[in-house]
């Protein structure tokens, strides 16, 4: 079969008068099947293994309102790294943002197909799917793609969004490419973001276990349940043995010389420089790599502190927007979740100006407190989450990378 | 608020950060819990690292964002830089101050 329907949710359209928000926190959200809201409503064309990426590709160019999910892997893999793969995929496909999902296949990869078909599915939205080897090869498989595609995002576009509370949101915060300015400006931000939205009901997850070595004894404090608290430890725990097995003295070489001439002095201010973004809150539970973050408040979730792999994590979880700090400045951003980048270095937003969205710098400059600049990030997460586009997101910024562990074979 | 010259991150620190390069002599102006405490600088303290607020014993716990970052080697001033020089990691093996 070249091309078959795994299920067809009815695409009822939602009225927009109604408004089941109260006061100025609202956002503006698409409502999904499984009760789940979304702020954007993008149609995903995914390829479940790295054959199918070109085809994929060229599918997703084709229309508009389509957003092409990467994937490098998808078979020759080992068990966990394939189970990672398939849950990574499988959950940006269930994201909120995405209203609907192609799958483009190959036809004879490891990656079972069919499965991850019927997991995105079974959170009531379409999910249809075209294998290149049974379609007649590249360019036939691209004509039927964009055939079905067509339809997807035709019938997505009739969704219309209506106003939510902002307690919907669920948001993952990362840094990247820190300097000196990050644990000053950007993070203490981000942090006072995160504090608020988590007290308004919200979710809010923070990722990159390497990043907080150093500040355990802090986090642990945050945690109520023992076996929680052991999950974090252990996790932190395995990433010292993976570096020490490659003969990396994570603690050892933490802060580096150039933190160390930025003013950093240990690795635990490094780290709790790193994971004040996060906030002050209670830490509700420690999530596996690209895992649905279930409930509200604030979670940290097992990645890598590499950006691509981190907000891959976090996105394939549920989060439908990340705020991400960066000292040195990054263009990145993701194919289904707008990637709002928060800068406290006064030289890299007048640098790197189109890739920024936000300046932290008032608070290094001495003009303005935390909570001030705080409070005006927090409107422009609620103007994104009403439909703004971000930098990443005007410029084409769809980087995605599914964190790897073991070699392929 | 007007300019400031040095950003404490939590009304719990005993250090502040200079958010400019700061002078040995110069005196400065800080605003914890309220409260105006005014300082002399007893070392220059470049942008970005930390001087002390108060007097902190050997051994006493350098705070910053709230938590301890680790401990005063030696005694160290109110005004001083805190830096390698007077503060080590809780992590490190080969450290001055051991759990009493």
């Amino acid at each position: 079969m070249c091309m078959f329907v795994t299920s067809r949710a009815r695409m009822s359209e939602i009225g927009c008068a109604e408004m089941n928000s109260s006061g100025q926190n609202w956002i503006l959200g698409f409502e999904r099947p499984d009760g789940k809201v979304g702020i954007r409503n993008h149609v995903a064309v995914i390829p479940t293994v790295v054959c199918a990426t070109v085809v994929a590709r060229r599918i997703a160019m084709s229309l508009r309102g389509a957003s092409y999910v990467d994937n490098q892997f998808g078979c020759s893999q080992l068990e966990p790294d394939l189970e990672v793969t398939f849950r990574t995929l499988a959950g940006v496909g269930r994201n909120p943002n995405v209203a609907s999902v192609l799958l483009v296949s190959l036809g004879c990869e490891e990656l079972p197909v069919e499965k991850l078909a019927d997991t995105i599915a079974s959170s009531g939205k379409s999910v249809e799917v075209v294998v290149i080897q049974e379609c007649g090869g590249t360019t036939s498989t691209v004509d039927k793609g964009v055939a079905v595609l067509k339809r997807l995002v035709e019938e997505a576009s009739r969704l219309r969004p209506r106003r939510f509370d902002v307690s919907s949101l669920v948001i993952g915060v990362k840094c990247g490419g820190s300097d000196a300015t990050s644990g000053i400006a950007a993070n203490p931000v981000v942090g006072y973001v995160s504090d608020k939205v988590v007290d308004l009901g919200g979710t809010i997850v923070m990722s990159e276990t390497p990043e907080m070595i150093g500040a355990e004894h802090v986090l642990i404090k945050r945690i109520a349940e023992p076996a929680t608290r052991d999950k974090l430890l252990a996790a932190i725990k395995r990433w010292l043995k993976i570096a020490e097995e490659r003969g990396v003295d994570i603690v050892g070489a933490q802060p580096t010389r150039g933190n160390i001439a930025g003013g950093i002095t240990t690795i635990e201010e490094k780290s709790l420089g790193a994971i004040i973004k996060g906030g002050s809150r209670p830490i509700r539970g420690i999530l596996e790599y690209a895992e649905e973050i279930k409930g509200r408040g604030l979670y940290i979730m097992d990645t890598p502190g590499n950006d691509a792999m981190s907000l891959a994590g976090m996105v394939a979880g549920g989060a439908q927007m990340i705020l991400f700090t960066t000292g040195r400045g990054t263009p990145l951003g993701n194919p289904v979740a707008p990637v709002i980048k928060i800068t406290g270095n006064p030289h890299t937003y007048a640098r790197m100006r189109e890739n920024m969205d936000f300046d932290a710098s008032p608070v290094l400059l001495g003009q303005k407190t935390v909570s001030e600049v705080g409070e005006q990030l927090f409107e422009l997460v609620l103007e994104v989450a009403r439909g703004k586009l971000t930098r990443a997101e005007v410029l084409g910024h769809n980087e995605f990378v599914i964190n790897k562990i073991l070699p392929s074979l | 608020m007007g300019e400031t010259k040095v950003l404490v991150l939590h009304p719990e620190d005993n250090v502040a950060v200079a958010l400019t390069d700061l002078r040995k002599g110069e005196k400065i102006r800080v605003v914890k819990n309220g409260r105006v405490i005014e300082l002399v600088l007893k070392s220059d303290v470049p942008f970005g690292h930390k001087v002390a607020l108060e007097d902190i014993p050997k051994c006493g716990y350098v705070v910053k964002y709230g938590n301890p970052i680790g401990r005063a080697k030696v005694r160290i001033q109110r005004g001083e830089h805190v830096h390698v020089r007077n503060l080590e990691s809780t992590y490190v093996r080969d450290r001055v101050c051991r759990d009493e």
